[in-house]
């Protein structure tokens, strides 16, 4: 973490804006070499809106599947099938 | 509990959970079974709100008070958890909204990250990684349940 009190480098923003390129799934990357920062953070928001969109969507189903789950533990069931992969 | 810093996954088809993830994943299941249990009546819209918060809450509570993003969802949880408490909006109705279009790349991207607004591009860049990095391993949680949470004797 770069300290408070010094100037931030030009190397260092391109290093973090190279790392946050690498988060992004392969279909997002445009190019393997260096994209513009505002092209790569404008890609960076509609990836995070698309992450927030799986939530809202696996939220539902999740609410579904409840209805429909065995009261006797269910939760047991899923651990340990979560502990088994 | 083991401590891996190596996770040693040949196959990578089959999704491994280290320790921290482990953390996750018993919270955001202590969670849904907490839903369960206490609102089998509700709707599901009702019910699924409950889980997204859930969702995020697990994902702040672990990733703990080091960030700023999970500080900022702990805090904004506690908020509107108390909000809710107490009757009566606080939300005024109209409230003049920014266009879209007058917002810089960097400047979307704070209302995203939470904690963003207000932050240095440095730390931003930062705690979007984190902050990617924790929603997306949330999301193959979240997957994981719903794909043995499926009818049985499938």
């Amino acid at each position: 973490m770069s300290g408070r009190g010094s100037r931030i480098t030009d190397e260092e923003i391109n290093e973090l804006v190279s790392k946050l390129q690498s988060l992004l799934p392969e279909s997002r990357r445009r190019n393997t070499g260096r994209v513009s920062a505002s092209k790569l953070l404008k890609e960076t928001c509609s990836y995070i809106k698309s992450l927030h969109r799986e939530v809202d969507d696996l939220s539902d189903r999740l609410s579904g599947l409840m209805v429909t789950m065995d009261s006797n533990s269910p939760q047991a069931e899923i651990i340990r099938s979560l502990l088994r992969s | 509990m083991k401590s891996s810093t190596r996770n040693p996954n040949p196959n990578p088809d089959t999704p491994r959970f280290g320790p921290s993830k482990l953390m996750v994943a018993f919270r955001f299941l202590r969670a849904l079974t907490l839903v369960h249990r206490t609102a089998p009546n509700s709707s599901n819209a009702a019910r699924s709100r409950r889980i997204q918060r859930a969702a995020f809450a697990s994902m702040a509570y672990s990733a703990g008070p080091r960030r700023a993003w999970s500080r900022a969802l702990l805090w904004r949880l506690h908020f509107h958890r108390a909000r809710r408490l107490c009757a009566g909006r606080s939300r005024a109705a109209g409230v003049p909204r920014r266009p879209s279009t007058t917002r810089s790349p960097a400047d979307e991207l704070r209302r995203l990250v939470p904690g963003g607004t207000g932050m240095d591009y440095c730390s931003l860049l930062e705690e979007t990684a984190d902050y990617i990095r924790c929603l997306s391993e949330q999301v193959k949680l979240m997957q994981s349940v719903v794909d043995s949470g499926g009818p049985r004797g499938r």
